[in-house]
């Protein structure tokens, strides 16, 4: 008898519990937005570039008094997410945002190792999902709930190795990188075949590898100097830049060291001190010698934060600055989740020339944007400069 | 013929930290028959203990209250570290271990793998997960040897390896502290009732490792210089097949299968490519444990302490 009536007194709070949520659904006043970002695990300062470049967006909206969506003021509340710069944690980020925080879209996350599996995630649950900073082809391969706001792997790798070709008229280059991490075995695979198509089979002399969290890399090293290559690319993170070009120099290495957009970090050159001057890197944006919308961006954030935002921030920046846009385009929030995503989705994909901070920006088919890349060289003083801009 | 003294060279420094790190785990397991696995946590415990004793005495340098050459500071660094780390050791072995010594083995050997990811997370929580950059404490020259870059870093590493062996060994034979240590391996249940104290000896036991974890950690700052809070794991890893390839409880066999598994990394990344690097290097290691299923220098069914 009691037994009974608890359960009924249970099935009648759950219907309850229904019906009360629903009736809320009807006039939302919030959006929620996710952010999956690496705030622990290898890469923090890219977690933290994220964090900070979010925040100052939502300051901006709250500043506004809430987003305008067809007339109407809505409450923006983001979602940060930590995903310790691991793929299994990224995309058990992605399903929590999506299933229990239910958020609109999701921004992140950055590299490649994960956006690549959370972007699967996104994609199945029909979420649009913006990664600012991953660059490699699978992230939005056939998946049409995923955009990034970078360039890709493959753009970077033929602009890396045109670069080196006109700039100091080499011919035999050598690559190190991690093989066991989408993001650099992606690079180094097109760097090595545009490397060829302009200068001829096997004039990639030396073609090592290592796996994630090594620090040794001298037999690496030592194969690639004997080899005569003229040009070392090391499309790695800044953790491990350090380590390869300190041990390089101290192996007799006398070459120029080429990188790529991973190298972009501020604590690039803090840890790697001066072995990194003179050094160049392909990536989105360079704070030295920026103008406009840009430089506004960097002063505001180096004022709030006290340093000099990296290409993270200011491509966290274009993606939010993207989701409002097509948030604003979407005209109305309905409430029903599935709807408004849908809408989302849409109106990204149809965004034309968005003036980014990062360049200008038009999706294509797969949710890549056609957009310039930058090379920057690492000054005598350890700054990032402007040296050339190269579009595809 | 040059690239092979090159890679001699380069294979004799990466060997140097896996056989200080082995040396821990050969030592406890001569004397406690257990594997300590937070043995690599420690070493980065001693790693971050250096980076702060050296970045200390860095900046009473520069305010000028000691004026103290570079060498000198790293040198002081792996003294201090080394006792600073002894008593984290020494804390270990009190805290989680000396309460489990009658315990079932896997007891202790779990225990091992919590109090390392203790280490690792409380590191994270205290530190945040930064990575720290080693302070360059001697200015790297580079000689040119015959074709062969030898640094002096890599000579000091080696030779302070070296050094450190040939002290624990001095210790081990020559002193009544060793010859306590030796007993104790000999034989657990008898030594008591000649009045050695084990609770002591097997303080001491985990201080000399730790000690000595304290000093690769900062060499390995020294030569690879960004520290974090896991870097210690794999590092660990490999120098705990170092010490069973060498015999369990074998001092000599844990310094030597460190430097040979150092060569046997660094030879296959330059015979075979790279990609296969471990693959290749740890199949070896399984060929010879098939072979000499007790290690190079171990006997079957002893665990003694043979020098």
């Amino acid at each position: 008898m009691k037994k009974s009536q608890l359960l009924l007194l249970i099935a009648l709070m759950l219907i309850a519990t229904v019906f009360i949520s629903a009736c809320g659904a009807s006039g939302p006043k919030t959006i929620k937005i996710g952010i999956n970002a690496p705030l622990t695990g290898d890469i923090p300062k890219v977690g933290e570039g994220t964090k900070y470049a979010a925040e100052m967006w939502l300051d901006d909206i709250n500043k506004d008094g809430g987003l305008d969506v067809g007339g109407k003021k809505y409450k923006v509340e983001l979602v940060i997410e930590d995903n310790e710069s691991k793929a299994d944690s990224a995309t058990k980020a992605n399903t929590k945002l999506i299933t229990q925080d239910e958020v609109l879209a999701i921004v992140g996350p950055q590299s490649s190792k994960q956006a690549v599996p959370a972007g699967e995630v996104a994609n199945n649950y029909k979420t649009p999902m913006i990664s600012p900073w991953s660059t490699n082809p699978n992230t939005t391969l056939n998946r049409p709930w995923v955009f990034r706001a970078a360039f890709l792997d493959p753009f970077q790798g033929v602009v890396d190795a045109k670069f080196i070709s006109d700039e100091f008229g080499f011919t035999k280059a050598a690559v190190l990188y991690d093989v066991a991490s989408d993001y650099p075995k992606g690079l180094a695979e097109v760097f090595k075949k545009s490397w060829e198509d302009l200068h001829g089979a096997g004039s990639v002399v030396a073609f090592e590898s290592f796996t994630t969290k090594d620090t040794d890399f001298s037999a690496q090293l030592t194969k690639i100097i004997n080899s005569g290559a003229e040009v070392l690319f090391v499309p790695q993170y800044y953790n491990e830049v350090a380590l390869i070009v300190q041990q390089a120099h101290e192996l007799g290495w006398k070459g120029p060291i080429i990188g790529s957009d991973s190298w972009g970090s501020a604590e690039t050159v803090k840890l790697c001190g001066s072995d990194c001057y003179g050094s160049f890197f392909s990536t989105h944006y360079a704070a030295a010698g920026a103008t406009g919308a840009t430089k506004e961006f960097i002063d505001r954030y180096n004022a709030k934060y006290g340093y000099v935002p990296d290409d993270v921030a200011a491509l966290t920046w274009d993606s939010l600055n993207l989701l409002k846009q097509a948030i604003q385009d979407c005209g109305k929030i309905t409430g029903d989740i599935a709807k408004d995503r849908q809408c989302v989705r849409d109106a990204l994909a149809n965004i034309k020339n968005f003036p980014g901070i990062t360049g200008n920006m038009t999706f294509d088919d797969q949710g890549d944007p056609t957009k310039c890349a930058v090379i920057v060289k690492i000054s005598d003083k350890g700054e990032f400069e402007f040296y050339k801009q190269a579009c595809p | 013929m040059v690239s092979f003294f090159q890679n001699l060279v380069n294979a004799l420094q990466w060997g140097s930290f896996y056989a200080l790190i082995a040396l821990g785990y050969s030592m406890v397991y001569g004397i406690l028959m257990l594997f300590n696995f937070a043995h690599g946590d420690i070493f980065m415990v001693g790693a971050y203990i250096g980076f702060f004793v050296a970045t200390g005495l860095l900046a009473l340098t520069v305010s000028g209250s000691i004026a103290l050459p570079g060498w000198l500071v790293l040198l002081l660094t792996i003294i201090i570290a080394m006792a600073l780390n002894s008593i984290v050791g020494m804390l270990v072995e009190r805290i989680g271990y000396r309460p489990l010594r009658d315990a079932p083995r896997a007891s202790a050997a779990i225990t091992g793998l919590m109090i390392g990811i203790i280490l690792e997370t409380g590191n994270l929580a205290l530190l945040g997960a930064q990575r720290l950059s080693f302070p360059p404490l001697i200015a790297t020259e580079t000689y040119n040897i015959a074709g062969v870059n030898v640094t002096n870093k890599k000579i000091m590493i080696v030779g302070v390896a070296l050094f450190l062996m040939l002290v624990l060994h001095l210790f081990i034979t020559k002193t009544k502290w060793g010859m306590a240590m030796r007993a104790m391996a000999y034989d657990f249940a008898i030594i008591p009732l000649m009045g050695v104290p084990i609770n002591l000896i097997a303080a001491l036991t985990f201080g000399l490792g730790s000690a000595l974890a304290a000093a690769a950690g900062i060499l390995y700052g020294v030569a690879y210089p960004i520290l974090d809070p896991y870097m210690g794991i794999l590092i660990g890893w490999k120098a705990f097949v170092a010490a069973i390839l060498g015999g369990r409880g074998s001092i000599l066999g844990a310094a030597f299968a460190g430097f040979l598994l150092g060569f046997i990394e660094i030879f296959t990344a330059t015979i075979f490519p790279s990609t296969f690097r471990d693959l290749i290097a740890y199949s070896i290691i399984l060929i010879i444990l098939t072979f000499r299923p007790h290690g190079l220098f171990g006997e079957a069914y002893s665990a003694r302490l043979r020098l």
